[in-house]
């Protein structure tokens, strides 16, 4: 690797002081920003999820109190999944790197970019604030008549911070679909733009289709709770299970929110340390836009055993089958772009390789569920605590380290140790399979779902399952470590430490305030590997 | 080192096989293509290695025929998949004609078991080898969900509907009883047991005392004391339509839509009579909401069922019905 120095006016140094951070409208910023608050918000939900495999370590529960047991799951769900898998990947990595991909200056509204941080902020803070207040205990699903009628906790602050920063989703997609149709560089066709950019396309269509619903579905339940609107309680005349098809009509297409810009970054990563093109490149492009598509009509899965009629239910079933089908597609050709490839094991791609796995095992899991006959036993256990774990965690979550760990030298001109973002990748990856997999044989033995003690014979699973838990704590905090490290010691990373294709990596790293000196201009797909770049590089 | 340890649960109805054959299939299944895929991934990752990073891979774009056959084929396993588990689940919600009547209540945090010969049980329910026997439930406040892990059966409990579980035990013995449908404090503590009894115990534990009147009695009392009977005639000559041999029949209503008279809609036509309104009746029913309790109105709709043509009439004294020994 040649030596660099850093750039001398990059958009980290080019201005001092918190306001400078606070009001600003580079992009690249508010990535960071955005990084911050979803680092604390992981925190959180890792604690709470560190107090609620401490109690399952013993059948009797008696670690906390059944409360206390109940407002840490509802916690750690509301805090992971609204403040961490939906802003982590386009939000962080997406506001990064979306304008660099594209030779853009910067997104096309600025303005309403920061003001998307804003939103978020402050709903993290009503939510934070309810969990302050005594927390809320009704799950993270909200589930009426219990939300709006029976529970005593802090439902209105949650579904206030909840609701609000739904608006930052809808903002977020909003202003990426606008600077994808209109700021890519001369000559960025949509067909040689980085599969990244394709899934969030496709995330932002989710976002501002399927965001909306939460907010009203939300509001719905606050009405009936504070004003005994009778919508969902059936004394005032409502109907429970219309909160659940309400809530899943948001909730399912968010699961795509949270996996698809993951799934994007593994295209990326994998494209670069296989030095090639990604196979099937318009069959991985056209399988996002598919999963988002799909992705709306598959809600009432969750509600087979809710007494929705057992006709619509088998819709339902197959069309949850078919929405497997493209991501099954998205693997397959992973598999196959390594063929024949030069495979460069860097820190990054073992990340990938981890994804793989624990994807593979959350999504063939996902059929289980999806057959009827099977979600009759199925649902509401820990089979499914599993499943979506390996989903999110295993996909969601693998895939953000996945890429912060492949534009990390990007974002601060610096490297991380490559050991030990591998050794981090592995802990995580056998810490991981050490908590889930035991859940999927609990689930089948029946097991259910947020039970704070439990039958005796479930004890030796568990503790297995809280073994694993503290392997996976192990190694978020060593990631954090050598990242912290890499900031001030990391080594010089220079504009393409990787070797990658890649308008974002034709900049210097950091990258200057503006992105680029002078606006690229492309003629090539995304992944045009040649001897001459890398050598020259 | 694995004694003790449970690593499938015990099978103890008709359907607890149909189930795990499935299961069984379906891990085979994804199983398969899981290990498939990390043979590949690992395979490729090794033989492909490059540690210097500076070659390039071949210039490989794609396979038009590849991924129509990996379109294909793993679509049609999971139509196969499909088929397979959605005719296993008709199984489960459809119960047969000839069951054992047990009806149930959910609040928090316990399950009310009524048996129609009176006796009623708390977080426990004795039940019968070798019949069919369907539980009729509802909650009397949030949801929860009825789950017996050894038999495969699970449905929500939903405030103001009636929701089923049936089975056929195969085995006697003693088995859980979950609340699986997040219900508040103490969710973990509405658990029971349910005990499978061979039919001459069951039938020495139901003459067991403690029972009181049994179900249809009651809801004749019922009957009486809030004065149906003053206009449901059994003649048919009364203000509302005669209930015998109603249960389970299609009626026309006033709105010109036909509907099946069971649980349900007798339910709904005592707590709000005018939503379904029988043809050729006026609207001159008052509701009986706040009058009658979830227990009574089972009570009642146990009744109106023994007015039907072929009465399913069990006393305490009686033998059990000729059920079916199906299955």
């Amino acid at each position: 690797m040649t030596t660099t120095v850093l750039p001398r006016v990059n958009y980290l140094n080019v201005s001092h002081g918190v306001l400078s951070w606070l009001l600003t409208k580079d992009h690249k910023r508010i990535g960071i920003l955005y990084l911050v608050v979803v680092t604390i918000a992981f925190f959180l939900g890792g604690i709470f999820a560190t107090g609620i495999r401490i109690e399952l370590t013993t059948p009797q529960g008696d670690f906390v109190s059944a409360d206390t047991y109940n407002r840490l799951f509802t916690m750690h769900g509301v805090a992971m999944v609204f403040f961490v898998l939906i802003p982590a990947v386009p939000a962080v990595l997406g506001n990064f790197v979306l304008p660099l991909m594209i030779g853009a200056k910067d997104v096309a509204f600025p303005k309403i970019n920061l003001l998307s941080w804003y939103v978020f902020v402050v709903g993290f803070v009503f939510t934070l604030a309810a969990m302050v207040f005594g927390g809320v205990d009704t799950g993270w699903t909200f589930y009426t008549p219990y939300s709006s009628m029976a529970s005593n906790s802090n439902v209105m602050l949650t579904g206030i911070g909840v609701f609000i920063t739904g608006f930052s989703s809808i903002l977020t997609g909003l202003n990426f679909m606008v600077t994808i149709h209109r700021m890519r560089a001369p000559g960025l066709t949509w067909f040689r733009l980085p599969l990244f950019v394709w899934a969030l396309y496709a995330t932002s269509l989710v976002q501002i289709l399927a965001t909306p619903v939460i907010a009203i579905t939300i509001g719905m339940m606050a009405l009936e709770r504070a004003l005994g609107f009778g919508i969902f309680d059936p004394r005032l005349g409502g109907d429970p299970v219309l909160f659940q098809h309400l809530f899943w009509f948001y909730s399912h297409p968010a699961v795509y929110i949270m996996i698809l810009p993951p799934m994007g970054v593994i295209s990326e990563v994998i494209a670069c340390f296989s030095r090639k093109n990604v196979f099937g490149y318009t069959f991985v492009a056209f399988s996002s836009l598919a999963i988002a598509v799909f992705g709306f009509l598959v809600w009432a899965h969750h509600l087979f055993v809710a007494g929705i009629s057992p006709y619509s239910a088998m819709v339902f079933s197959f069309l949850s089958f078919a929405v497997a089908i493209p991501s099954a597609v998205k693997t397959f050709n992973w598999t196959a772009t390594l063929y024949q490839g030069a495979i460069w094991w860097r820190a990054p791609m073992m990340w990938v390789f981890g994804f793989i796995g624990l994807f593979l095992v959350g999504g063939l899991t996902g059929l289980f569920l999806a057959s009827l006959g099977l979600d009759v036993h199925l649902h509401d256990t820990y089979f499914v605590v599993a499943h979506f774990h390996y989903i999110m965690v295993g996909g969601a979550i693998m895939g953000f380290f996945a890429g912060l760990h492949y534009w990390w030298p990007k974002m601060t001109g610096r490297m991380f140790p490559n050991w030990a973002a591998t050794l981090a990748a592995l802990l995580v990856f056998v810490g991981f399979n050490l908590t889930f997999f035991p859940q999927f044989i609990l689930g089948y033995l029946g097991m259910p779902r947020r039970y704070h003690a439990y039958a005796e014979e479930f004890q030796v699973l568990n503790v297995l399952s809280s073994a694993g838990a503290s392997i996976l704590a192990v190694g978020y905090t060593l990631i954090a470590s050598y990242l912290v490290y890499s900031l001030f010691k990391g080594e010089l990373a220079g504009a393409n430490p990787w070797l990658a294709t890649g308008l974002e990596w034709k900049t210097e790293s950091p990258p200057r305030p503006d992105n680029f000196a002078e606006t690229p201009i492309v003629n090539e797909g995304a992944y045009k590997y040649s001897e001459r770049e890398i050598k020259v590089a | 080192m694995l004694e003790g340890i449970p690593l499938f649960p015990e099978q103890a109805s008709n359907l607890a096989p149909e189930v795990d054959n499935l299961y069984f299939f379906v891990t085979a299944v994804t199983a398969f293509v899981a290990l498939l895929v990390v043979f590949f991934v690992i395979v490729f990752a090794v033989k492909y290695r490059d540690r210097t990073g500076e070659k390039i891979g071949a210039p490989i774009t794609g396979s038009l025929w590849l991924e129509i056959g990996w379109s294909i084929v793993p679509f049609l396993v999971s139509m196969a998949i499909f088929a397979w588990a959605t005719i296993v689940f008709f199984h489960l919600v459809r119960a047969p004609d000839q069951t054992l009547e047990i009806y149930s209540t959910g609040k928090r945090w316990m399950w009310r078991f009524q048996h129609i010969d009176g006796q009623s049980e708390i977080n426990e329910l004795h039940v019968p080898l070798g019949r069919p026997v369907k539980v009729t439930f509802t909650s009397e406040d949030v949801l929860h969900s009825l789950f017996i892990p050894a038999f495969r059966v699970k449905a929500d409990a939903i405030p103001g509907r009636y929701s089923s579980i049936w089975f056929t035990p195969t085995r006697a013995g003693e088995y859980h009883l979950f609340c699986a449908e997040y219900c508040g404090t103490q969710h973990s503590g509405m658990i029971g047991r349910v005990f499978v009894m061979e039919p001459n115990d069951y039938q020495a534990w139901l003459g067991g005392g403690g029972g009181g009147l049994s179900m249809t009695a009651r809801g004749e009392q019922l009957f009486q004391q809030l004065g149906c009977v003053s206009c449901h005639l059994t003649d048919g000559s009364g203000r509302g339509p005669s209930l015998a041999g109603k249960y389970g029949q299609q009626e026309q209503l006033a709105s010109g839509a036909a509907v099946v008279v069971d649980d349900t809609y007798i339910r709904e036509s005592i707590l709000t009579p005018q939503a379904e309104l029988v043809a050729g009746y006026g609207p001159v029913m008052p509701t009986f909401q706040g009058q009658i309790n979830e227990q009574g109105l089972m009570s009642v709709i146990e009744y109106i069922k023994s007015l039907s043509s072929q009465p399913a009439v069990a006393t305490q004294a009686s033998a059990p019905p000729a059920a079916g020994a199906a299955r």
